[in-house]
């Protein structure tokens, strides 16, 4: 379908080209050049910059990021955070695992650019709790940077001062949501709030704060240094550039891969991972983690990208992309994930702590042959309630994957008959 | 003052015009639209959890908490649309799915929010299966008894505890659907940081936390022919128990009252105001002590038990400033058992002393062991403002029409002063009434001392007393109450004499009244009870004749030594169950 190759080395470029536990290394092969140059320039021009090639943010959301620093830059207050959300808790999602192993100095560097954009004197790295052989790696690169100058206080003798923070939580799924995660760094429990306020306004400890992924900042140094365009060079339309995503599942190679806008599913799953397991049929595939919709073979020859997602019935979101090959049914997988998110919800408004609840126990029923049209019906609206009314993203996209099965999948809601 | 930006906006099509700033439901409600609500209350924080006041709002593809969403201009909401009828529905199957649904012999049955809702809603069965899995709370002291089977997870009882009284005793435990409202380790609320003031259980929309019930143990007494049970009833109780039976907030229904307990059966009725009285009388001249002879200043009011509680618990080491004078119930309690019990020839293992008290630490008050003498209690059973109007309910007491009547004697007669007892303020008024014409040898002109009066959080005032200048502070709610203590531990604070109380307005709006009750309707009982006080020509506590009869008859003096045997008493610090 396109000529354009299947991988690209933006996001990855440093992959391997340094040795991730020196500076010295990093800075051989240009490290922090782009915040020297970032640093000259008039912060809004850095968002422009970004919003130009439409960044929209590597977490799930999606949001236009260049837009998001610019309004964060209009919020003027003394003290202002930035927070990067490692905690990357969507299942088979492990694409910012990568790039913290690969290339930590340069998340660091995108996130002092944003420091800089935003006028934020602090960033707070928000690390996964399972990834906690990854610390060592982080705090390194943070004291390595602090002592060259690069972090701290008069960065370079620019006046421009940033220190960076590393916080894990507990481990919970939830705390992935900005809210939730900015109340377990300030040591609370770790529940969503409602918004208003927004983040931006007041976040952590109550100041401004921008939010953004591990891969929305590991753009942003490369974005600074890219004069000859070549990020703009893949993808057309509302997806520009390249993506990282995580393939897993019933694939003979999982792994993260740096892919540019347009590929197409089938090239992903059978060029990139290598087709599935055994040479078996595909009887699903969930799109970005497990709050993501899922769709069928029928979805191969979509183009990866917003918009042609959107259209095809699923979402980019976290990156993740699993395959579930015919040895699993449907139910099977909606069990599965169900049992996640009756798991992993925090339990404060009622439509998600007992909505999960509910249909985990349909589910059951509908797996062992004994539910009943009622129970259908009440599945349904259960979860319509959890999806409008929720407190969180947690609750309102819960469901995702069994609505998106309701319509790919009519056949396992029908009665009669265990599956 | 800059003017109030208003916004225009529509629900339901119908145009209305709030002040910037307000919710939805609020705005609603301007218009006659009751949104359905169980997390919200006027007087908390927004919660936003039960989501079952979730509205549409154009424009927005999913619902909005209406408890949580500020109106705009030209925002346009509908509450009335399938899809939120089907999601209020929806998230009250789902809530009563883990709920344990024993409505008919539940205490709370007819005073329940959720209940109310399910009946609104035309909710007659749940049609989910029942997941409710907490069933047990161990329930051990005399005030407070916990279902969780029944908690909705609204966190308003958490708010009561945390915002309005600062002591964060209950919390949430556990995460999804092992979430629950809890005291640490699930013991017993006495147990913990709890000081029993009962603001949760005012709070709670179920039958989640509530009074522990003391009526039947009541009744039984009432029909056994050997007792001469009397009872007597708080200031507060007269201004407050209207609500419970159909009134309007802030009736005074003394007479009603006084009617309804002797229709019950009680012996006889008396008033806890004469007691409030007995109180100014040595709490006033044990300020006097403590000024003229160097005592532990400031001295500190102890009528208030949640208050008591909290100091033994929380502030062990400022015992000293406390006064020693017993509460009016519990000095009620003493007299009772041994002036009235000796006057009228009364048996002490016939005689029974009931409290109506608007308090639910009251029951642990009348429980203390150095609260009576010779293995009898002075009160043998206080029962909440609450629990009284179940019995006038399960008597059958049409509190509307019966006639009004009066106190009987000899303890009956109460002064304006107390009377005012039930108001944030009202002790320390009392009180000055009473000093000042001891010092000063002249009557306070006028008599209300304007500046201790008010729903603000601490108040200030400072007195001249006979050339002394006396500067006083009121508090209310025990989140304040911290705030004063902390100054006094940290010698930055000149006071001589503070009143406080733990619940916020006083006890007019202790945890023991009657449900529903907002800072709004506690401000109108605070006015009734100004009303009542302003409506009587005895208005000093040293003044009524019947506390001038129970000196010169028995006690002698204030601070004689029968005063102090039976008037006043110790405090001792209390561990929590888990301290070590």
């Amino acid at each position: 379908m396109s000529n354009q190759p299947l991988t690209a080395g933006f996001i990855t470029k440093n992959f391997g080209r340094y040795n991730p536990m020196s500076l010295d290394s990093y800075l051989s092969i240009g490290g922090y050049e782009a915040l020297k140059k970032a640093i000259k320039m008039d912060g809004e021009d850095i968002a422009t910059l970004i919003a130009n090639v439409k960044v929209k943010g590597r977490g799930g959301a999606a949001y236009d990021m260049g837009k998001k620093w610019s309004q964060s830059r209009a919020v003027i207050k003394p003290k202002k955070v930035v927070i990067c959300n490692a905690d990357e808790g969507e299942p088979c999602t492990f694409k910012d695992r990568e790039v913290i192993k690969n290339d930590p100095f340069n998340l660091i560097e995108g996130m002092t650019i944003c420091g800089h954009v935003v006028n934020a004197q602090d960033g707070y790295i928000y690390l996964r709790e399972e990834y906690r052989h990854l610390r060592e790696r982080l705090q390194n690169a943070i004291d390595q940077a602090t002592e060259k100058n690069l972090l701290g206080d008069n960065i370079l003798g620019t006046g421009f001062s940033f220190h960076i923070h590393l916080y894990s939580g507990a481990g919970a799924y939830v705390c992935g949501e900005g809210t939730a995660l900015i109340r377990s760094i300030e040591g609370k429990g770790g529940r969503p709030r409602m918004k208003p306020p927004f983040m931006k306004v007041s976040g952590l400890f109550a100041l401004p704060t921008t939010v953004n992924n591990v891969e929305s900042f590991a753009i942003v140094p490369h974005l600074l240094m890219d004069d000859k365009g070549y990020y703009g060079s893949f993808g057309s339309g509302e997806s520009i550039g390249t993506k990282l995503i995580s393939v897993a599942g019933n694939v003979n190679n999982p792994g993260v891969y740096e892919i540019p806008f347009g590929t197409t599913v089938r090239d992903i799953i059978y060029g990139l991972a290598g087709g599935v397991k055994d040479g078996r049929k595909i009887r699903l595939i969930q799109f970005g983690g497990a709050s993501g919709k899922i769709s069928d073979e029928r979805i191969l020859d979509t183009p990866y990208t917003y918009d042609d997602l959107k259209a095809a019935g699923v979402t980019v979101g976290s990156g993740a992309i699993l395959v579930i090959d015919d040895r699993t049914t449907v139910l099977e997988f909606l069990r599965h994930t169900q049992d996640f998110f009756v798991h992993e919800s925090c339990g404060q408004c009622t439509p998600c702590r007992e909505g999960n609840l509910h249909i985990q126990i349909i589910l059951k029923k509908l797996a062992e042959g004994t539910a009943t049209p009622d129970d259908l019906r009440y599945m349904k609206k259960i979860a319509t309630v959890m999806t409008t009314a929720s407190l969180c993203g947690l609750g309102e996209s819960a469901q995702n994957a069994l609505f998106s099965a309701m319509e790919v999948f009519p056949e396992t809601f029908k009665l009669g008959g265990a599956h | 003052m800059a003017e109030e930006v208003m916004i225009n906006l529509k629900i339901n099509d119908i145009p209305v015009s709030v002040p910037k700033g307000t919710k939805i439901i609020e705005a609603a409600k301007k218009i006659g639209i009751d949104i359905p609500h169980l997390c919200y209350h006027p007087d908390q924080r927004v919660k936003a959890r039960c989501r079952i006041c979730s509205v549409e709002v154009k424009g927005k593809n999913r619902l909005l908490a209406s408890c949580s969403t500020e109106v705009w201009e030209g925002m346009e909401v509908h509450t009335e649309t399938e899809i939120v009828r089907d999601t209020q529905v929806g998230i009250l199957q789902l809530i009563m799915a883990d709920h344990n649904q024993d409505c008919l012999t539940c205490a709370k049955n007819g005073n329940c929010d959720l209940q109310t809702l399910c009946s609104r809603f035309n909710i007659q069965k749940s049609s989910l299966p029942n997941v409710c899995k907490y069933k047990t709370a161990p329930n051990t002291n005399p005030s407070l008894v916990r279902d969780p089977s029944k908690c909705i997870k609204c966190g308003r009882c958490i708010r009561a505890c945390k915002d309005a009284q600062g002591v964060q005793a209950i919390g949430f435990s556990g995460r999804s659907h092992n979430l629950v409202a809890t005291m640490p380790f699930n013991m017993d609320m006495a147990k913990t940081d709890c000081i029993l003031c009962g603001q949760c259980s005012l709070v709670c929309p179920t039958g989640a936390i509530m009074e522990k019930d003391d009526t039947r143990k009541v009744l039984d007494w009432l029909q056994d022919p050997s007792k001469h049970v009397i009872v007597q009833i708080a200031p507060a109780v007269r201004v407050s128990l209207g609500d419970a039976l159909g009134l309007k907030p802030g009736s005074i229904v003394t007479g009603q009252m006084v009617t309804a307990l002797k229709m019950l059966g009680f012996d006889k009725v008396f008033d806890t105001n004469f007691a409030a009285d007995l109180t100014i009388m040595e709490e006033g001249h044990e300020l006097l002590h403590r000024i003229q002879n160097g005592g532990t200043l400031p001295m500190i009011t102890s009528c208030s038990p949640g208050w008591v509680n909290y100091l033994e618990k929380h502030y062990p080491e400022m015992i000293p400033h406390l006064s020693t004078a017993k509460s009016p119930m519990s000095m009620f309690g003493a007299i009772a058992k041994t002036y009235y019990a000796e006057k009228m020839g009364i048996r002490l293992d016939d005689l029974i002393t009931v409290s109506i008290m608007p308090c639910t630490a009251k029951k642990y008050e009348a429980a203390r062991p150095e609260m009576g003498r010779h293995g009898h209690q002075d009160v043998d059973a206080v029962l909440t403002t609450r629990e009284l109007a179940k019995l006038i309910k399960y008597v059958g007491i049409r509190f509307d029409m019966i006639p009004e009547n009066t106190f009987d004697s000899p303890l009956g007669t109460g002064s304006g002063a107390g009377a005012i007892f039930g108001a944030t303020g009202g002790v320390m008024e009392a009180a000055l009434r009473t000093v000042y014409e001891k010092v000063t040898g002249k009557e306070a002109t006028p008599l209300e001392f304007e500046d201790v009066r008010g729903f603000d959080g601490i108040k200030e005032a400072t007195y001249d007393l006979g050339g002394t200048q006396v500067k006083v502070a009121i508090v209310h709610t025990l989140k304040n109450a911290k705030v004063i203590l902390d100054k006094i531990k940290c010698g930055e604070c000149d006071y001589t004499f503070i009143e406080v109380m733990a619940c916020p307005g006083g006890c007019i709006g202790g945890g023991g009244q009657p449900y529903g009750t907002t800072n709004e309707i506690r401000r109108k009982r605070i006015a009734a009870l100004y009303e009542i006080d302003k409506g009587l020509t005895l208005r000093k506590s040293h003044e009524n004749p019947d506390i001038i009869t129970l000196y010169k008859e028995f006690l002698g003096e204030p601070l004689s030594e029968k005063s102090h045997h039976l008037l006043h008493t110790h405090y001792t610090q209390v561990h929590k169950a888990y301290e070590f």
